[in-house]
């Protein structure tokens, strides 16, 4: 029962990221990209982790994606566009194959060989509001906050980027 | 198991049919509270029977007539729309609202026949974020909605409405947080349980006691999230036509109509949980009324129930009408204003309430 509804999942899963990666539409390769955060979320609501995964729907698919969609319908790209720059990298596209399935078989001899032994059960409290808590606030307080500070300099500088344009 | 999975689908079943009724309901409280407070008759024409009835129908034409007129209409498809999108813009404005239901309490336990019964459809221990991770996803309804039509109206309308959505999300979020400390869980029927407490043994509880302040801050951002007037610059009917849904008709159209209405009913379940004690009623406990003074009143099981289910219907319902009143009192922000209330009112505000609610709860221990 639970394999089933892995596997379902992951099938879903691996569809959605791949649509992002080849669809020529960069609306839809975008919608296809929020479809695999939400389905990753799902996959942390089966491990048992809600608030992990219910951070992973706030934050990537409800805020990020969302400011990603602004951008593209703000630039407006059109498929024909996006063809038009594709076009004339021949050698690129090959070399893309080429690396792309070596890896493949490269993968498909790793799942050949190598036993996968049946996943450990995730420890109690795993990825709730406690244990993401304590870890964000007590383990790594300092590194959390450095990186809090990090965000905030970002912010700063695109402000004063967007101001220097705009005189 | 068989009976836990038939009584989690009838749990489903009540709260989806509740969600949807309250929906259409207001519908009606619209059209009748608008020709109130304007001063006319309004919505009482239905010509059913000829007009032979001597009462008029007006709820009628509303509730049964107006839909069947709606979802009966042709559905146009503009010229170099993307059809994929179009087709799915309304499903994905309307589905994360009404799934945000799941997580919201409508009472306390139910006990049959020795098996007690939550009365919730999913019992999350992080409530709160899965209803805003929800209605964070309905704004993919309005971009796509907007951008699928290839409209210049649909389109301005979408940016103006993600870039809305996303801005009230953030106030409407730390509104919460002031009420998530002061309860000190993320679960929301612990919130609720925790609202049947009394202060002094006379005042009940309820969290609007103690966030006021949050209380205010979420509403306002709530009625913006449900992108009505005075917010209403997404849909924008004097400039943009109709926004980012321009360019849908029939059941389309109707079902953008009803994602709006039903983010009402959602920001008011919400606001009732977490302020007005969720279906709690004063001084009414599992076993009966336990009055302050000592009297008390013992009541069977389900006489509770169905109290409690009922004071939460009624708070809602409450809240709803308070927020067609707003709709229909208030002029339109300009969206300067909208952005300058939402960043620079707002957003410190709800900061200052998490800060002094917090600062609050550790020296009060």
């Amino acid at each position: 029962m639970g394999s089933v509804t892995f596997f379902l999942l992951a099938t879903a899963l691996v569809v959605s990221a791949l649509t992002v990666v080849v669809h020529p539409n960069p609306v839809k390769s975008a919608m296809a990209l929020v479809a695999t955060l939400f389905l990753l979320a799902v996959e942390f609501v089966f491990l048992g982790a809600h608030m992990i995964a219910a951070l992973q729907v706030i934050v990537y698919a409800g805020a990020i994606m969302v400011l990603f969609l602004f951008v593209i319908m703000l630039l407006n790209l059109s498929d024909e566009e996006a063809e038009a720059r594709r076009r004339g990298r021949a050698l690129f596209r090959i070399g893309a194959w080429i690396g792309g399935g070596v890896l493949a078989a490269e993968l498909a001899a790793l799942f050949l060989r190598v036993p996968f032994p049946a996943p450990a059960a995730p420890p109690a409290g795993y990825g709730g509001a406690e244990s993401v808590a304590t870890a964000l606030f007590v383990d790594y307080a300092l590194p959390f906050e450095l990186t809090s500070i990090l965000l905030l300099i970002a912010v700063i500088g695109t402000v004063v980027l967007a101001q220097r344009r705009a005189s | 198991m068989w009976a836990d999975a038939a009584i989690a689908a009838v749990k489903s079943l009540v709260m989806l049919l509740l969600a949807l009724n309250l929906t259409v309901l207001l519908l009606w409280v619209e059209r009748k509270g608008s020709a109130l407070i304007q001063d006319r008759i309004g919505a009482n024409r239905a010509n059913i029977f000829g007009g032979i009835l001597p009462f008029n129908l007006g709820i009628v034409n509303t509730l049964i007539a107006d839909p069947i007129k709606m979802f009966t209409k042709e559905d146009v498809i503009p010229a170099g729309a993307d059809k994929l999108l179009h087709f799915f813009g309304p499903f994905l404005a309307v589905f994360p609202v009404l799934v945000t239901f799941a997580a919201v309490p409508f009472g306390d336990v139910l006990v049959i026949g020795g098996r007690e019964i939550n009365l919730q459809v999913a019992e999350l221990n992080v409530g709160i974020l899965y209803v805003l991770a929800m209605s964070g996803l309905s704004v993919y309804g309005v971009v796509l909605g907007g951008w699928a039509t290839n409209s210049r109206w649909s389109l301005l309308g979408a940016i103006r409405g993600s870039a809305q959505m996303i801005s009230y999300e953030i106030a409407m979020g730390l509104g919460l947080i002031g009420a998530i400390l002061v309860f000190g869980t993320l679960d929301l029927q612990a919130i609720a349980r925790a609202q049947g407490a009394t202060i002094w043994g006379v005042i009940p509880a309820w969290g609007i006691i103690y966030q006021p302040l949050g209380f205010l801050i979420f509403l306002v951002a709530g009625i913006a999230e449900t992108k009505r007037v005075p917010f209403d610059l997404p849909e924008g009917e004097s400039e943009l036509t109709s926004g980012y849904f321009t360019e849908y008709s029939g059941s389309k159209q109707a079902t953008y109509m009803m994602s709006d209405f039903a983010e009402i009913v959602v920001v008011s379940a919400l606001a009732t949980t977490l302020f007005f004690g969720a279906w709690q009623v004063p001084y009414l406990a599992r076993d009966g009324f336990h009055f302050p003074g000592g009297f008390a009143l013992a009541l069977p099981q389900v006489v509770v129930v169905v109290m409690q289910v009922a004071s939460f219907v009624l708070k809602v319902l409450i809240l709803c009408c308070f927020q067609i009143l707003v709709r229909w009192s208030l002029p339109r922000y300009r969206y300067d204003q909208l952005m300058d209330l939402g960043w620079k009112t707002l957003l410190p505000l709800a900061l200052a309430n998490v800060l002094i609610t917090a600062i609050v709860i550790v020296l009060a221990g």
